[in-house]
């Protein structure tokens, strides 16, 4: 992991998900600012995945549980596309709510990705 | 006034379903990586965590399901968790050999901001008032 794109990515997921509950908790039902949010941390996921894939090669290996950050990485990928099929079926404010709660979810697990790669001993 | 109440009762109860599906997630991940792992750490509480996990996924698809059936699969899958939290809780404060501080009920979900510990609760007030607006219908 790069750490500091992990940060940016940390950022990113809290801010879109306080964008998601606020707008959701004042009645706002998923419009394209909130699914957008949504669809940027899923983006920076994928990147990030693309980086813990090739980071070995130049070097850069995980001090910890190579299988406990994947099963993060892996389950933190799920959350937005499930999120979004939730807020395309059901189009009400608990939706956008939702994204934003699946949003915080993944800015604790990249949080938690972060401490596995830098500082576990595995 | 009151179908937007039981609109709005319905879309906090989606909220909750949502919420369990993470830590229904979260929980089997977690287990699985703890079970390949390191099994023999802590055998009973990663596989307490396995079931835990399980359990989770059932009270989620209890919840979103309809009908009478799945009604009582949710309260049952609901109360296990709560006397699960709450017994693990206990006996990790105990025996800490036996309960480690990373499996889900430890410590009353310690590991998991507590949210093992408040969703049964809040998932049985749910299903009461459900219970409760299905009498009225039924009634109706």
């Amino acid at each position: 992991m790069i750490e500091i794109f992990t940060w940016v990515q940390v950022a990113v997921a809290v801010s879109a998900g306080l964008l998601c509950l606020v707008l959701g908790l004042a009645g706002k039902a998923p419009a394209d600012l909130t699914m957008g949010a949504l669809a940027l941390v899923e983006v920076l996921l994928v990147v990030q995945l693309v980086v813990a894939i090739a980071a070995p090669a130049f070097g850069n290996t995980a001090t910890g549980s190579v299988l406990e950050f994947y099963v993060y990485l892996i389950s933190a990928l799920l959350l937005p596309p499930a999120a979004a099929l939730w807020a395309l079926v059901e189009r009400s404010r608990w939706s956008t709510v939702i994204l934003g709660v699946a949003a915080l979810s993944i800015a604790v697990m990249v949080y938690r990705m972060q401490q596995i790669w830098a500082y576990q001993v595995a | 006034m009151s179908p937007t109440t039981a609109s709005r009762t319905l879309g906090v109860g989606r909220l909750l379903i949502a919420v369990y599906a993470v830590l229904a997630l979260a929980a089997t991940a977690r287990s699985f990586v703890q079970i390949v792992e390191r099994f023999d750490e802590a055998p009973v509480a990663y596989l307490l965590s396995a079931v835990a996990g399980v359990v989770y996924i059932v009270a989620t698809i209890a919840l979103i399901k309809q009908g009478p059936f799945w009604y009582r699969v949710a309260w049952a899958t609901i109360s296990f968790e709560l006397l699960g939290v709450i017994v693990v809780g206990i006996l990790s404060l105990v025996d800490a050999e036996l309960f480690p501080s990373d499996s889900v009920w430890s410590f009353f979900g310690r590991g998991y901001l507590f949210i093992p510990l408040v969703l049964p609760i809040l998932g049985m007030l749910w299903l009461s008032r459900q219970g409760q607006r299905n009498a009225v219908e039924a009634s109706a």
